[in-house]
């Protein structure tokens, strides 16, 4: 074990998959200085300038040159410096990447990986900060990984590397630099498997990156009530594992998830409709989501920390979880639902 | 020019008129589906460029992509079926007509997105120039990508980085239905990407020896790691945008005009031997006919194709 930060972690895969095969390419802006947060400090130094190329500011071509040289056998690793901007590189990302293999009729593939960062917490306002995720995971031919640990991040950032396919690696500027343990080298994670961090029979807390972490603590708190919060972790969004969130929500019959970015046509909204679809018998309560509020990620301190969903909004909602169906329906409720 | 060169650059064109006539009947009668644009009239562009490549180079195209795909060495049978959404497509029938990918001719493929390609051709010269080796790249794209944001952002990459690729533009004097002076104030490509300080050319598309000379130029220098070149060939768009294109917004070409652009005409005309130059042309009719007969009796794709296909195994 070794103490590293989730972003040393992403720079050390880095370079480890590039030490292993040297078709893995890295280029986006400022990579080859390390960019604005070290994710690949050092990489110049021991690759060059060839294999670590710092481009201009055009997300667009350096995404679709990313996707043209993987569908002539190299293994780029692009960086989209903040997520926002992937906005620019999306016709690269959706109309091309995306859709290669399925037009050629198999016949190109795309061995591409997309580094990108998102969430708040920084005061960079809303053109720095959102989450935006979900819009990714309705791009069938994409896969979309979200981790929420520096070990996740550096196993799954290898499998990424590995695999034929287009994914989009989202990671979360919050995690950034807290020291974490994590196995010397860590071991590869699979693509499309959940991680269940702490079990419990009450309730199944479906996290995502940053409150993955807050969900482990709204756990804690919630058990000196005498209340076991069962945390999942989905690990990759597409991929997903229901299996193994369906299996749990099966057995505590209710669900909390939870993620940074906007409720409303949130990834949540996905995993409650797969859920309530493959658990819908054992469901006491409605499926409850955290998430942020329906606007624009505010700039101002106080603003932006109440827009930022945390463990107090994931405990608040596994207690409404959790009430429901605590008390019979008052006579005038049923009155009111069996009037024509 | 070397007459047994003229003679292959006048059977791919008349492969491709030959092809591409065939396929707009069939459009009419919906055997062939979707939105098919047609490169008659701008044939001598690929044949006099796809000519001098081999099938490690690489070839990008647009929409407009039937003439590249049958000029670097597609096989027209597979192309028609694809074009039918049949499963023996070059494409398994999932692509259609502007997205056809032929890897093992190096053909790597076709964009409905106008712009789209010209990064995923510069990827493709970059993987050659880390690769060490002498194959190039050369993008197909129209006169009306240049003002997609695309065109300067992968020219800057290009020049910037010196990678063998050769940008082709197709300048057809319309984008979709608008002409170019409502698209830009700068008539000649060649003239965008003059800042660049990067060689390039403007040739008359119809003129098949211009072209090739000078996209053979070019080349040798690109084979051996130089880049990237811009070769624009001033081209007659002889049909609509696309099949079924009422065409409101242009006056019909008098015939003497449409000769005077013909680049399979013009190249004829040089020959003097009328006999030779009917049988290139009744030898592609027969091709065309026996690609028709394939890709009718092809099957359509299975259901469970699609599902297949979405990722790589």
């Amino acid at each position: 074990m070794s103490e590293t930060t989730f972003v040393e972690a992403i720079a050390a895969s880095l370079a480890r998959a590039m030490r292993e095969d040297e078709r893995v390419i890295v280029l986006g802006e400022d990579v080859a200085e390390g960019g604005p947060y070290l994710a690949t400090a050092g990489l110049a130094e021991e690759f060059g300038r060839e294999r670590v190329r710092n481009t201009p500011i055009s997300e667009g071509a350096v995404c679709g040159v990313a996707v043209g040289a993987a569908q002539s056998g190299f293994k780029p690793v692009v960086e989209i410096m903040f997520i926002d901007f992937i906005t620019l590189a999306l016709d690269q990302l959706v109309n091309q990447a995306a859709k290669a293999h399925f037009m050629s009729g198999g016949q190109l593939s795309v061995p591409l990986v997309l580094r990108t960062q998102g969430g708040a917490g920084q005061r960079n306002g809303a053109q720095h900060s959102q989450s935006l995720e979900a819009w990714l995971t309705h791009v069938p031919g994409l896969k979309v990984v979200m981790p929420s640990n520096a070990a996740d991040a550096a196993g799954l950032l290898q499998t990424a590397i590995a695999d034929p396919n287009p994914v989009v690696f989202v990671e979360c500027k919050a995690l950034y630099f807290r020291r974490e343990t994590v196995p010397d080298p860590p071991p590869a994670v699979p693509i499309g498997r959940a991680h269940t961090l702490r079990g419990g029979k009450d309730v199944t807390i479906v996290a995502l990156s940053r409150l993955v972490g807050d969900a482990v603590d709204a756990a804690d708190k919630l058990a000196a009530d005498g209340i076991e919060a069962e945390v999942i972790d989905p690990r990759t969004l597409v991929p997903l594992d229901l299996d193994t969130l369906a299996r749990s929500v099966r057995r505590t019959g209710r669900a909390v998830i939870a993620h940074e970015a906007v409720t409303a046509g949130g990834f949540g909204a996905e995993l409650a409709a797969q859920l309530q679809a493959a658990a819908f018998d054992y469901l006491e309560a409605p499926i409850q989501r955290v998430g942020a509020p329906y606007t624009p990620v505010p700039v101002s301190p106080p603003l932006e920390d109440a827009y930022r969903p945390g463990a107090r909004e994931i405990e608040a909602a596994v207690r409404v979880a959790l009430e429901w169906g605590e008390y019979d329906a008052e006579p005038w409720d049923k009155g009111a639902v069996a009037a024509p | 020019m070397d007459r047994h060169v003229a003679q292959a650059l006048l059977r791919t064109m008349w492969r491709i008129r030959l092809f591409e006539e065939r396929v707009a009947q069939l459009k009419r009668t919906l055997v062939v589906h979707g939105l098919i644009h047609l490169s008659i009239g701008g044939e001598g562009v690929a044949a006099g460029v796809c000519a001098q490549l081999r099938d490690d180079d690489a070839v990008y195209s647009g929409h407009r992509a039937h003439g590249h795909a049958i000029a670097k060495g597609a096989p027209i049978d597979a192309l028609m079926a694809e074009l039918m959404g049949r499963a023996d497509g070059v494409c398994k029938g999932l692509g259609g007509s502007m997205h056809l990918v032929d890897k093992e001719h190096g053909f790597m493929g076709a964009t409905g997105v106008v712009g789209g390609n010209l990064p995923l051709a510069l990827g493709s010269a970059l993987a050659q120039h880390l690769g060490g080796t002498e194959s190039v790249t050369v993008v197909f794209f129209g006169d009306g990508a240049v003002q997609a944001g695309h065109f300067n952002e992968t020219i800057n990459l290009a020049t910037l980085w010196n990678l063998p690729v050769i940008f082709v533009c197709e300048n057809n004097g319309f984008a979709e239905f608008t002409s170019r002076e409502e698209h830009s104030t700068i008539e000649r490509v060649s003239d965008v990407v003059a800042p660049y300080g990067f060689e390039r050319e403007t040739v008359s598309g119809s003129d098949v020896p211009a072209v090739y000379d000078a996209f053979g130029r070019f080349l040798r220098d690109a084979r051996e790691g130089r880049g990237p070149f811009l070769l624009e060939c001033l081209t007659y768009r002889r049909r609509g945008h696309y099949e079924g294109d009422q065409q409101k917004y242009r006056d019909a070409a008098a015939e003497d005009e449409w000769r005077e652009h013909d680049p399979i005409a013009r190249l004829t005309d040089s020959f003097g031997d009328d006999a030779a130059t009917a049988e290139i042309e009744r030898e592609a009719a027969a091709e065309i006919e026996a690609a028709v007969r394939f890709a009718r009796d092809s099957p359509f794709p299975d259901p469970e194709t699609p599902a297949t296909l979405v990722y790589a195994p």
